[in-house]
């Protein structure tokens, strides 16, 4: 699936787009793989009470299956308008 | 409905005007813009405003078609721009009409209050001294509880 990051997140990880093999089940399955690949991304999701996430292009939740999503993307809290 | 993510700057009164002027059935028009504001130690060079291309454009429509279900609108409008703004640049617009004018400002603050933290922008304040990312504020979560 692709994984895209926003705003600090992309800062911190270093990049904006990335391809992932996974078999995570759900969103905190798929942080914790990141996590534990290297610090850039254990940084990143130190504290997911201040992240969001949206698969598909839709606000959706860390314990949400990642079951035909195709599109993962992680980001800060939005500050539109 | 019309929702508009772009870089370039919009005219407002060009916008505000077409927008009034495309149905005579509604009574009532509401704009509201959205300006760069400079800080309060007025040393803001630069506004980037970051989104998520594609689900910007999704997560404004479906807001767009709430208000539209809410509310009697005839109409709404929302302009929204990215990239590189500078204080005194306006950053968003939106527009209801409605036959009356209680659904149109209504709906028109229901907008914004979405937009503002349910949009996937992200802004960041650029100064001589830094980059620095806006935070989210508490309040601007707590207003969605009073729809």
């Amino acid at each position: 699936m692709d994984v895209l990051y926003f705003a600090w997140v992309r800062e911190r990880i270093g990049l904006p787009k990335e391809r992932v093999e996974t078999n995570a089940a759900t969103v905190s399955d798929l942080v914790a793989e990141l996590s534990a690949r290297e610090d850039r991304y254990a940084a990143a999701f130190a504290d997911v009470s201040a992240l969001r996430v949206a698969l598909d292009q839709e606000l959706s939740d860390f314990d949400a299956s990642l079951t035909g999503v195709r599109e993962v993307a992680f980001f800060p809290p939005m500050t539109g308008g | 409905m019309r929702v508009v993510v772009q870089e370039d700057a919009f005219d407002l009164g060009a916008e505000a005007n077409a927008f009034a002027a495309a149905d005579d059935t509604n009574g009532a028009i509401v704009t509201f813009t959205g300006v760069v504001r400079d800080l309060a130690t007025g040393n803001l060079d630069v506004m980037e405003i970051e989104h998520y291309p594609g689900m910007t454009e999704r997560a404004l429509t479906k807001i767009a078609e709430e208000a539209m279900v809410r509310w009697s609108l005839g109409d709404v409008l929302v302009i929204h721009r990215h990239g590189r703004l500078v204080p005194g640049d306006r950053i968003m617009m939106v527009a209801t009409a409605a036959p009356h004018r209680k659904d149109a400002f209504e709906a028109a603050e229901f907008l914004m209050d979405y937009l503002k933290s349910r949009a996937p922008f992200w802004k960041k304040e650029i100064t001589g001294a830094g980059a620095d990312w806006v935070a989210a504020k508490d309040e601007d979560e707590d207003a969605l509880t009073r729809w």
